[in-house]
């Protein structure tokens, strides 16, 4: 892995291997500071519990963000209440942040009827209208082209609105990356695209996937500035974020963000990453624990001492695990959520099949066989 | 018995890999590309070992895009290569709906037979694995309604080999469905000899039976196959029809089956609107309704996005199948 981001080239505000800041800290509150550092430690404490349970087999499927906190957080606590999220894989912690429930968040893992989406959905498909986060969509980069018509229409209606558009390195070869930033210039949509570029597509690596110069390059081909940012720093993710926010709300239009940070683990519970990857090579900047550097910073200007960081972690252990046994009690979905959702009312054809699967269900048991 | 002539027991993804490395050997036309095809040798390890073994020019990992695959696969093709292109999953095939529809299926008919694309796309299907929406469709229909695409969907390890060979030898391009629920459940006996291909075109009568016709392709074979078990325990003969070839269909096998016991149900796991098990009624319907005594009866998925936690609901299971066997032997 000769070459993934140099990180002397990158946004950045905390120290790095003697590396200087070379933009101020962003103005947060303590309470701001406070709330990131809380949703930093609950998804990788969520990380961590989810891969046991899929181990375990009470999950089917997980995707982690191990190492990625600090993009996830850096740029999804810039939203405000009223902005919409169009995620990729790794961004449940946005919505985390902004109030999607933990029974919800676990509902959605076994996919039962604490799920908003009613169990209907693959693992890691978080989506709530109340939080204005649509659900990742598995086929890559098919958010993009939508983020931005989203964000049209919030400036067509005048509404104080920014959309943010997720992805990772690998969506940026599919064509909707390209289309979606070319729509957004040309009609300066206010909306973030914020790549993870977390070196890996599954087992494809950075330099794989593209032969251009990082991610944030790309932006002047569509007319818009694109920044490269530490991607492990959370406070040059907040910064970079809030000036190109700032820049959407002043009508002034898209920018396309790279977060260089780095795949920990799997691509997902079903990935061996020791297949294709040369632990040995790994840049080790990237290895750096983003939840450190930000615990150092804020253990030295005294936002966080280490006894409120117990009293935060605990409180947040017990909440994860009664939202985890309330959830993992919950009910799967009921037969008729196979057949509702599909069209606003029921057509008749469908309705057909919906009666004809209560009666083919009766007959599943072995030796109910009728003839 | 030399190497040659006998038979060796393995998975259908091993019959899979086996037709990949004897076609690279033979042919230096023959090249893979997709994403994660190569370093990982394929999500489901369909391609493992290949890149070791021919290199990274001619086992490519591409950027993560699929019209990219399919569109520089079909220059290749027209070049002279005889490009294997992996499509992921069947559900992400889309973004390559209009290299594969508008140019790969249509080049031959458009340029008067002077510039042809064999390429064969392969992608494995089809639910069964907790996959949700987007890791279980069965979208061989749309390809079927393509002229131009020929659509295989074998069921068994010696089949998917012998297919295999057969698309990536032959003049037209291939969209060729892997039952993925069954890569590595399935095992068989399969021919070692390099040259053993399977005709494409010709349906396999995968249970001989006189008393029920039931069609199939792909997983869904396995699922009849239980039906039928089951069935003749109750006295009920079935014959189970695998297609292995939807485009271009052997009728002729299908059609005389049903002159032979006048019942028929066609199943496949696929949404039930303009779904091929449609098609298969329709020439039924068409060419031998004298024959009927019953009603042609569909077990199909129903007309809804493939779900996640009920999807032992969605998907057709051998009671589905006997409910249907049921229902046209009792009319
Ligand atoms: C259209 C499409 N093709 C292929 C896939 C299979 N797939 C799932 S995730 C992934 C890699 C995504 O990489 P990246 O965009 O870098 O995101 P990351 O997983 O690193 O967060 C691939 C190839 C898919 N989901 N959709
Ligand atoms: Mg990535």
């Amino acid at each position: 892995m000769a070459t993934h981001r140099n990180p002397a080239d990158l946004v950045r505000v905390l120290p790095l291997d003697g590396l200087p800041a070379t933009t101020a800290a962003p103005q947060l509150t303590a309470q701001q500071h406070r709330d990131m550092f809380r949703s930093m430690l609950l998804v990788r404490m969520l990380d961590e519990k989810m891969l046991l349970l899929q181990r375990q087999g009470r999950i089917a499927f997980f995707g982690p963000s191990a190492g990625q906190e600090a993009a996830i957080i850096g740029s999804g606590s810039v939203a405000r209440a009223q902005d919409w999220i169009f995620p990729a894989l790794r961004e449940a912690g946005v919505a985390l942040h902004r109030g999607f429930p933990l029974e919800q968040y676990f509902g959605q893992l076994f996919g039962n009827v604490l799920d908003p989406q009613k169990g209907r959905q693959q693992p890691m498909h978080f989506s709530s209208a109340a939080v204005h986060q649509v659900s990742l969509s598995s086929p890559i980069a098919t958010q993009l082209p939508q983020a931005v018509g989203a964000a049209y229409a919030a400036k067509l209606r005048g509404d104080d609105v920014v959309v943010f558009g997720y992805l990772g390195d690998g969506a940026t070869s599919e064509h909707d990356f390209h289309c979606a930033l070319n729509f957004a210039g040309v009609w300066k949509a206010p909306v973030l695209f914020i790549c993870q570029n977390n070196g890996w597509a599954i087992s494809v690596p950075f330099e794989k996937q593209t032969a251009s110069d990082g991610i944030a390059v790309k932006a002047a081909a569509y007319g818009m500035p694109g920044i490269a940012v530490d991607g492990n720093d959370v406070l040059a993710v907040r910064a970079a974020t809030q000036m190109a926010m700032d820049r959407a709300l002043r009508g002034e239009g898209p920018a396309l963000l790279e977060l260089v940070t780095w795949r920990r683990g799997g691509h997902s519970s079903s990935d061996d990453p020791s297949r294709y990857r040369d632990e040995a090579s790994i840049p080790a900047w990237v290895l750096i624990d983003p939840i450190e550097r930000y615990r150092d910073y804020l253990r030295a200007n005294n936002i966080v001492s280490a006894a409120e960081e117990q009293t935060i972690s605990a409180a947040l252990k017990s909440a994860m695990d009664a939202a985890l046994v309330t959830a993992e009690a919950a009910p799967g979905p009921a037969m008729d959520t196979l057949f509702t959702d599909v069209y606003a009312t029921i057509p008749a054809h469908l309705q057909r099949q919906m009666e004809s699967a209560g009666s083919d269900t009766s007959g599943r048991a072995e030796g109910a066989f009728p003839l | 018995m030399t190497a040659n002539t006998g038979t060796t027991v393995m998975t259908l993804l091993q019959a899979l890999n086996l037709a990949l490395t004897e076609e690279m050997e033979r042919c230096e036309d023959v090249v893979i590309l997709g994403e994660d095809v190569g370093r990982a040798g394929g999500v489901f390890r369909t391609t493992d070992g290949l890149q070791a073994k021919f290199g990274e020019a001619r086992v490519m990992d591409t950027p993560l895009a699929e019209s990219g695959i399919i569109g520089a696969a079909i220059g290749m093709a027209l070049y002279g290569l005889r490009p294997v292109a992996e499509i992921q999953f069947s559900d992400f095939i889309f973004p390559a709906m209009d290299q594969i529809v508008s140019e790969m299926a249509k080049f031959r008919y458009r340029s008067g037979g002077e510039f042809t694309c064999p390429v064969v796309v392969r992608a494995p299907s089809g639910g069964g694995i907790r996959g949700g929406h987007y890791h279980s469709q069965s979208p061989e229909a749309y390809f079927c309604h393509t002229p131009g695409l020929v659509v295989l969907a074998p069921s068994t390890p010696e089949d998917a080999k012998g297919l295999l060979k057969s698309a990536i030898r032959g003049a037209d391009p291939v969209i060729f469905f892997e039952p993925k629920r069954i890569y590595r459940t399935v095992k068989g006996e399969v021919p070692n000899d390099p040259d053993f291909t399977v005709p494409i075109g010709k349906a396999r009568i995968a249970r001989a039976g006189k008393d029920v016709t039931v069609i199939a392709w792909g997983a869904m074979v396995h699922t009849c196959l239980e039906a039928a078990e089951k069935a003749a325990r109750n006295g009920v003969d079935i014959e189970v029809v695998d297609l292995r070839s939807l485009v271009p269909l052997d009728e002729v096998t299908v059609l005389d089956s049903v002159r032979k016991t006048g019942r028929v149900v066609v199943a496949s796991e696929a949404t039930r609107t303009c779904g091929f098990a449609a098609e298969i009624s329709a020439l039924i319907a068409e060419e031998v309704i004298e024959y009927l005594q019953a009603p042609i009866v569909r077990v199909t998925g129903y007309d809804t996005p493939f779900p996640y936690a009920l999807e032992h609901v969605y998907m057709p299971g051998p009671d589905r199948v006997l409910a249907a066997v049921h229902r046209v032997k009792t009319f």
